[in-house]
């Protein structure tokens, strides 16, 4: 028990810093930024794991030693209940009086001492204590399940890591960003970042593909929380494997798809600007919508339009959009996250063509490698500020820029996690188990008729409560020795509706 | 005015009768600060007889025995003297029940014209479960009191609703607005309301653990006087604290799967180490310490009690440090 307390304090102390520094899983940037932030502080924390707490070495010690002295301590108690079961009730007590609790009625019968017992019997009984009758005394004992469920508590956090550890060996989740009016198919090119467990295999991915459709979304107007989001509707339709008959679905925030043993969420949105770039010989370099990401609250977001085919020269576009626009003194920027009036504000950058690497870029930042910004004739970098339905002809015939309009992306995170039964399963016979090990009342009761000296008889019965934290173990055996010793027919008395304080 | 108007006149109005229940209380204690150590062994002593076990700590405090004796016979005018105090000291506690009551009513108006007025359960963001939490907690306190004449807890209760729904109109304070698409979900009213009422018992174990570790002092000092005579004996204070934890942590347990289900449905992953969640777990692990230190030899009593706090600071911080200093996938206080 100490080894196990010790244990649950380092747990609990090991956690902590998970949650007050940024972890790697949760939020990469955020680390990125704090070893930026701190020069000296970043690579210590980054040595000692202190980024992916819940993944490291200590962590994990942690919990798995846990786990050992749980099962070392579970082991013997399952072994010492089964036997426990097994064994009645224990011999009657010599002095019944020194038991916490006491009581004793002269018996109001002319029954004889068989027929009272089996009374007792039968009340205690009836009360769900299993009874045995010994030398001339009755024994009982109940609230077995308190240790039962103590162990099924136990056992169940076992089966909780199991579930788990299925999850993450064979689980996957992803997520990919779709244009409104385009698609998803569950391929593993599809995917923009995709972690799966040690056991994952590619062909466990379902072959379903989603047409995104139409995305319906709403943020408050009113003066409270003004943009806050208010909906999210996302109309799909999907095919759940090739040449099956499509159907359509709505996905919401807290109504996630599911196909095949997959399930897709949305989890996030953005705005893609459509625009058509068309380089220095007026041949159409770049045509269609570019994922801008959202920087804010209200979507002002960034993003590099790039089009490596313009001729003579290559083109490219970085800047922000933002669906509500308003440019002053601050810069550019989004007042509102809705579409309402949108614009696009970019700087250009040209260069030579660059030849083919086939090394993979990141489409949302600009390498100005090779690059030189263009600038207008006072030899100012030439800022572009288009709305949708404009153009822009870039200066000294490089080109042009056109903004046809804007539409939506949404992201859809695609997951599985095959475990998910065993945690759930695993979790409720937790719970239930805890509430039997602290709610049920371990309680012994021994009952003793007594001849005395003038001929009466007494019935004696001395209760004991085997764990703490009851009340009314005192009540309880005073309504028993009343029932035993008025006989049969009886009324119960009345129990005290307050506990004894 | 509004609906939404009343609701935060009401929950002002409370916190002044709070405050004035909470003065009651103090004068109450005030009152009993010159309350002898004398007739004190009867209890403790029927304990011993009562659980042998615990004979220890009533042996501890012989003292307040012979205190009786030193004082020498008792003339009227001392027994008039101690009639009148004792008078004293009910009224000033009548009275703070009293009023404890009637700002229950004023909150619990409160909380439910913030319903009303939102048109949804008032639980969407740090206000409206501060002032929730509170209603429960002073429910709790007025069920035991009328159980149990449990009035020993009014002061702490009343100066904790006082600063909950004060802290609550003042600084947590958010004017009404619908729910994020995030918070549309069944297990909204599941996982919250379980939160507020897990929550609730725990601050309740808790005031009971810190009365606990103060009367089991004076126990051990063998002068118990004031205030502290008038609470339960030192065992029964840590037996309602375990009743309220062992009530509490299975709910709590119960509240962190809830969210972790409505996690997989909202978020797609049932456990991601969010501030909030882990903050969750490190509650559930200490006050599964304090389960686990009421069983261990050397650990019962004071050790226990203080666990149960540090187990309470954490809710606490989970709840009002989390909220405010940094930011995760449960950042709905709106502040």
């Amino acid at each position: 028990m100490r080894t196990a307390l010790v244990l649950l304090f380092a747990l609990a102390v090991a956690a902590i810093p998970g949650s007050l520094i940024p972890q790697r899983d949760v939020s990469p940037i955020a680390v990125a930024d704090f070893i930026a932030d701190h020069p000296l502080l970043g690579p210590v924390y980054a040595a000692v794991g202190l980024f992916d707490v819940f993944s490291s070495a200590w962590f994990s010690a942690i919990y798995l030693l846990l786990f050992v002295s749980l099962v070392g301590c579970i082991v013997p108690r399952v072994l010492v209940y089964a036997r426990a079961l097994r064994t009645p009730p224990p011999r009657t007590p010599r002095n019944l009086s020194r038991l916490p609790a006491y009581a004793t009625a002269t018996l109001q019968t002319d029954e004889t001492d068989d027929v009272v017992r089996q009374r007792t019997v039968t009340e205690l009984r009836r009360q769900r204590y299993r009874v045995i009758e010994r030398d001339g005394t009755v024994a009982a004992e109940r609230g077995y399940l308190r240790e039962a469920g103590n162990l099924v508590f136990h056992l169940s956090l076992l089966f909780l890591l199991v579930g788990v550890a299925v999850g993450g060996l064979f689980g996957f989740r992803g997520s990919s960003v779709v244009m409104v009016g385009q698609g998803f198919a569950n391929n593993i090119t599809q995917y923009d970042d995709l972690s799966t467990g040690a056991w994952f295999s590619d062909d466990q991915l379902p072959p379903f593909t989603i047409a995104v459709n139409r995305f319906r979304v709403a943020f408050e107007t009113g003066p409270v929380q003004t943009g806050a989001a208010r909906l999210f509707e996302l109309e799909t339709e999907v095919t759940d494997r090739p040449g099956d008959q499509p159907y359509a679905k709505t996905i919401e925030v807290n109504k996630p798809l599911t196909v095949d043993g997959a399930t897709v969420h949305l989890i996030g949105h953005g705005y893609a600007p459509v625009v058509r770039v068309r380089d220095g010989n007026g041949d159409v370099a770049f045509s269609g919508p570019v994922v801008f990401l959202p920087q804010d609250g209200n979507f002002t977001s960034a993003g590099v339009i790039k089009a490596p085919d313009g001729r003579p020269e290559r083109l490219a576009f970085e800047g922000i959009f933002a669906p509500t626009a308003r440019v002053d003194d601050r810069g550019p920027r989004s007042l509102f996250p809705d579409l309402i009036d949108p614009a696009l504000y970019v700087n250009v950058w040209s260069g030579p063509p660059k030849t083919e690497t086939g090394e993979p870029e990141n489409v949302y930042s600009l390498d100005t490698a090779g690059l030189t910004p263009l600038k207008d004739a006072d030899g100012q970098p030439v800022r572009i500020l288009l709305k949708p339905g404009t153009s822009y002809q870039l200066p000294g015939g490089k080109g042009s820029l056109e903004m046809t309009g804007a539409t939506r992306w949404v992201k859809l995170q695609i997951s599985d996690t095959p475990g998910i039964a065993v945690v759930l399963g695993s979790i409720g016979a937790a719970v239930l188990g805890l509430c039997l090990s602290l709610f049920v009342r371990p309680r012994r009761v021994w009952v003793r008729i007594r001849e005395e000296a003038g001929g009466s008889r007494l019935v004696e019965v001395g209760g004991l409560d085997r764990a703490d934290a009851r009340a009314g173990l005192s009540e309880d055996v005073a309504d028993l020795v009343q029932t035993v010793a008025l006989g049969a027919g009886a009324a119960a008395p009345d129990r005290g509706e307050k506990e004894n304080q | 005015m509004n609906l939404e108007y009343y609701s935060s006149a009401a929950l002002v109005t409370s916190v002044v009768i709070y405050l004035l229940a909470m003065t009651a209380h103090a004068a109450e204690w005030a009152a009993a600060r010159r309350t002898p150590a004398t007739a004190e062994p009867a209890e403790l002593a029927a304990e011993a007889v009562e659980t042998r076990k615990f004979a220890a700590v009533a042996a501890g405090s012989p003292k307040s025995g012979s205190a009786t004796t030193a004082s020498g016979p008792v003339d009227r005018e001392d027994t008039n003297q101690t009639r009148l105090a004792d008078l004293k000291i009910e009224l000033w506690g009548r009275v703070g029940v009293a009023l404890t009551v009637i700002g229950f009513g004023c909150s619990v108006v409160g909380v439910v014209l913030r319903g009303l007025a939102a048109g949804r359960p008032p639980w969407g963001n740090m206000y409206e479960f501060t002032i929730t939490a509170m209603v429960l907690v002073v429910a709790a306190y007025l069920v035991l009191v009328w159980r149990t004449g449990a009035r020993w807890l009014g002061l702490p209760v009343t100066l904790l609703a006082a600063v909950g729904n004060g802290l609550s109109v003042t600084v947590f304070y958010v004017a009404i607005a619908p729910l994020v698409p995030a918070l549309h979900s069944v297990w909204f009213v599941i996982h919250i309301v379980a939160a507020a009422v897990s929550g609730a018992a725990f601050t309740i174990g808790g005031l009971m653990s810190a009365l606990f570790l103060a009367r089991q002092r004076a126990e051990r000092r063998g002068s118990v006087t004031g205030y502290l005579k008038r609470l339960p004996t030192a065992r029964k204070l840590d037996l309602y604290a375990y009743r309220f934890l062992a009530f509490a942590f299975p709910l709590w347990t119960f509240t962190v799967a809830a969210g972790a289900i409505w996690a997989e449905y909202a978020w797609g992953r049932y456990w991601g180490w969010d501030p909030k969640e882990t903050w969750a777990l490190v509650t559930w692990v200490v006050y599964a310490c304090y389960l686990h230190a009421r069983s261990t030899a050397g650990w019962r009593g004071t050790r226990a009690a203080v666990v149960a706090l540090i187990g309470l600071a954490s809710f606490w911080f989970n709840f009002v440090g989390i909220n405010l200093l940094v930011s995760g996938l449960h950042s709905y206080a709106g502040i």
